[in-house]
């Protein structure tokens, strides 16, 4: 073990990796809102997973009760973090595991690299994992010489297509299959030319191609879905069977994992894989459960680690009101009823973690001063969809309006002159703060017929207000506010229909 | 019963006609309303744009101005407000530091309805037609907002009341529980993901082919309304407490062209 003592009160080392957007949000949902093509499949398919998910959840009579259960769990987790990764480090390493222990993104790259090259090869193949992602492994590897071949179908997709995942679950979710076959065609060595776009010639075409790369690694990456403190034991959930090849057929297995994803026990796995496969592919069970523990003689890989990656969890574990974002088992559910991220699927997020979720955790992970990612809690309408959704009651919306909060603390003072925004909202505190001021701003009113043309809309605001007026008009406001109408001319009707109480 | 009215920053200045007509119907059930002169705003913008220290004395505000009348219960026409006096102020007052204004909030929260929540729950209202004389000949749809929805769990409510109302004509609104992309500040920072929620709810209420769309937040009605006006739709808004207000004698004017409903009563 390496000298990281969790817990120990240091400044927190916030995250690095694929967590930043590049452009402000508004200005990369801008440029996402224009591919048509990307948002007609979104919605085919957000729709579709959202329709399976609340037919199987229906099905439980005990959801909420799972719901609690699971949050409960995750919260007594995060409160007891430090043990219980001692405990689960004292198991994994007892039954021939070696745990490394990762700072940030640089730290976990480096650690892989070293161990893939200490196995003298330049080939590994990988189980879809979103740590990974986040460090930006397979970009690190590949600088390095060693190529990284993503076994999951649409992760496999998505890396033949040169391209970025979309969405954590469902990484290929903005192609159609036919722009799968053409990636195929264009990419995929050996490829049968007359391939077509029926979803079992792909599967059987992705199938061949990777049935090579499995019989000839001699390492795999994965990461992990659970990590059970009381037995050292690892968990992976999949769809399609490549993930559980990889865990099992090569010699060396390397594991990179997020240190939010403890569980306390084996016990405590019946209430996530209840929840989990029906948030996220809307399935009553996951078809693919692989649990594996330490090294096993002659069975299975003989040469097993374990990276536990920190890259900005213990700052977000340090946010009293934001903390609570780890709890995410990386479902998905919240990203497939959120009507932002339906419009601008995910790359418009910039992070690995998209939609909601990632709205708050990227972040929450990089700390909220990093210039961009201050635009992501904004990226949303607060409608609570994604709360509603979320397997382990996530208040999404809570933290988003938080994290707004810590925003605007942080630019306090900062700036030379305030903006529109800012002086917008000083002006409203003060209207706001007494019914005397807004009583003496509504003398106003009459003035906004002013404003408004003949048929009495206003089609044009200025300044920061301009965005309303870009796709709706504003009608003129009333010459009396009902604080007037109240003390100048209310007298109560008397009643038509008389109640007891 | 004394019932204090709250009634909202944005129905006061905005749309009186929907505060007016929830005294008119607490008035006709025989109950006692004040207006608390005090009130102003529930401070849910600048909570929702991240503006904690601009919010605190509007919180504050809102606190004070309904400890200051004696009543038994208060309302607001507004289900995003009602949410935010009930769940966002004590929040505020605890992120502040100030757990006096969180035990004095959490005390208004709970004296706090929603008009739906009120009638039905508490006043025992299910059939509008009936009880208040409701009647409003005309083809309406129905947009359940977002906090009414999620934050209060007023499910049917609303509808229910509303389809209660004599002549009525009630058309499902597909996809009905899907945001219309108002969001407050929502509609400026991001206003083309906000424009491209606002097009779809749209679309689907002129699917519809009602006059008119109804539902329990000033805020997001202004929003559809604003939209439907922009794309020259002949279908507009209306609070559903117009509609419950509406009656024979006296009925709602309703601007812009007006399908008649077939009557549901």
């Amino acid at each position: 073990m390496s000298n990281v003592f969790m817990g120990m009160p240091t400044l927190p080392v916030f995250g690095m990796g694929n967590l930043h957007i590049e452009e402000p949000f508004p200005a990369a949902a801008h440029r996402e809102l224009g591919n048509t093509q990307m948002r007609a499949n979104l919605r085919h398919a957000t729709h579709t997973i959202r329709d399976k998910r609340l037919k199987v959840v229906a099905e439980l009579p005990d959801w909420e009760e799972l719901r609690d259960a699971g949050s409960a769990t995750k919260n007594h987790v995060m409160a007891n973090l430090p043990a219980l990764l001692e405990e689960f480090e004292k198991n994994f390493t007892a039954r021939g595991g070696t745990i490394h222990w990762a700072r940030d993104a640089h730290e976990a790259n480096k650690i892989v690299a070293d161990l893939i090259r200490e196995q003298g090869t330049t080939e590994v193949v990988k189980v879809k994992s979103m740590a990974t992602q986040e460090i930006g492994l397979n970009e690190y590897l590949e600088e390095r010489g060693i190529s990284a071949f993503e076994t999951d179908l649409a992760e496999l997709i998505v890396q033949l297509g040169h391209d970025k995942p979309s969405h954590i679950l469902v990484p290929a979710i903005h192609k159609n299959r036919t722009e799968v076959r053409d990636i195929f065609l264009k990419e995929m060595p050996n490829v049968d030319p007359d391939l077509t776009d029926e979803p079992r010639k792909l599967a059987m075409a992705a199938r061949a191609h990777l049935r090579r790369k499995f019989l000839s690694a001699k390492v795999a990456v994965s990461g992990a879905n659970f990590a059970l403190a009381d037995s050292g034991t690892l968990a992976v959930v999949e769809s399609e069977g490549n993930g559980r090849m990889c865990l099992t057929l090569p010699e060396t297995l390397i594991t990179v994992m997020g240190i939010e994803k403890l569980l306390p026990g084996k016990e405590d796995l019946e209430v996530f894989m209840q929840l989990l496969p029906r948030s996220s592919t809307g399935e009553r069970m996951n078809p693919y459960t692989s649990l594996w523990t330490g090294v096993t003689e002659g069975d299975g890989p003989q040469n097993v680690h374990l990276i536990l990656l920190d890259n900005g969890r213990t700052a977000a574990l340090a946010d009293k009101y934001g903390r609570t974002a780890l709890n995410c088992i990386r479902c998905s559910a919240c990203m497939n009823v959120c009507p932002v991220y339906e419009r601008t699927g995910g790359h418009a997020y910039g992070s690995t973690y998209p939609g909601p979720i990632g709205a708050i955790l990227s972040p929450l992970l990089t700390g909220i001063k990093s210039e961009e990612n201050s635009s992501l809690p904004y990226a949303s309408s607060l409608c609570g969809a994604c709360y509603d959704a979320c397997p382990v009651k996530i208040n999404i919306p809570e933290i988003l309006v938080h994290l707004r909060g810590e925003d605007v603390d942080s630019k306090r003072g900062a700036k030379k002159l305030p903006s529109q925004m800012d002086l917008m909202m000083k002006g409203a505190s003060w209207a706001f703060s007494s019914g005397k001021h807004l009583a003496l701003l509504e003398k106003g009113l009459p003035l906004g017929k002013l404003a408004a043309g003949r048929d009495k809309k206003i089609k044009a605001l200025p300044g920061i207000a301009a965005g309303w007026t870009q796709s709706r008009d504003m009608l003129a406001p009333p010459t009396q506010s009902f604080r007037d109408w109240w003390k100048k001319d209310h007298t109560p009707v008397a009643p038509t229909h008389k109640q007891e109480n | 019963m004394k019932i204090a009215l709250f009634a909202t920053c944005i129905v006061d200045a905005m749309y009186p006609q929907t505060a007016r007509a929830t005294v008119k119907i607490l008035e006709r059930l025989g109950h006692e309303v004040v207006f608390p002169s005090g009130q102003a705003c529930c401070g849910q913008m600048h909570i929702n744009s991240g503006y904690m220290d601009e919010a605190l004395p509007v919180v504050t505000n809102h606190v004070e101005a309904f400890e200051a009348e004696a009543y038994d219960v208060a309302v607001a026409p507004s289900g995003s407000c009602v949410a935010s006096v009930k769940h966002q102020h004590p929040v505020l007052a605890e992120r502040c530091g100030d757990s006096a204004l969180k035990a004095r909030a959490e005390a208004v929260g709970a004296k706090t309805f929603e008009l739906s929540q009120l009638l039905v729950d508490v006043l025992g209202v299910t059939d509008a037609a009936e009880q208040l004389g409701s009647h409003f000949p005309h083809k309406i749809t129905y947009h359940p907002s977002c906090h009414g929805m999620r934050s209060l769990r007023l499910g049917d409510r609303q509808l229910d009341l509303l389809k209660s109302v004599g002549g009525i004509e009630v058309a499902d609104l597909p996809e009905a529980d899907q945001c219309c992309g108002f969001g407050g500040t929502f509609s400026m920072k991001n206003a083309d993901v906000s424009s491209a929620m606002l097009e779809d709810k749209t679309n689907n209420v002129k699917s519809t082919g009602a006059s008119l769309c109804s539902g329990g937040d000033a805020s997001c009605l202004m929003h559809i309304g604003g939209g439907l006006s922009r794309t020259k739709s002949a279908a507009t808004t209306l609070h559903f407490a117009e509609i419950l207000a509406s009656t024979l004698d006296e009925p709602v004017s309703v601007t812009g062209q007006v399908f008649v409903g077939k009557g549901g009563k």
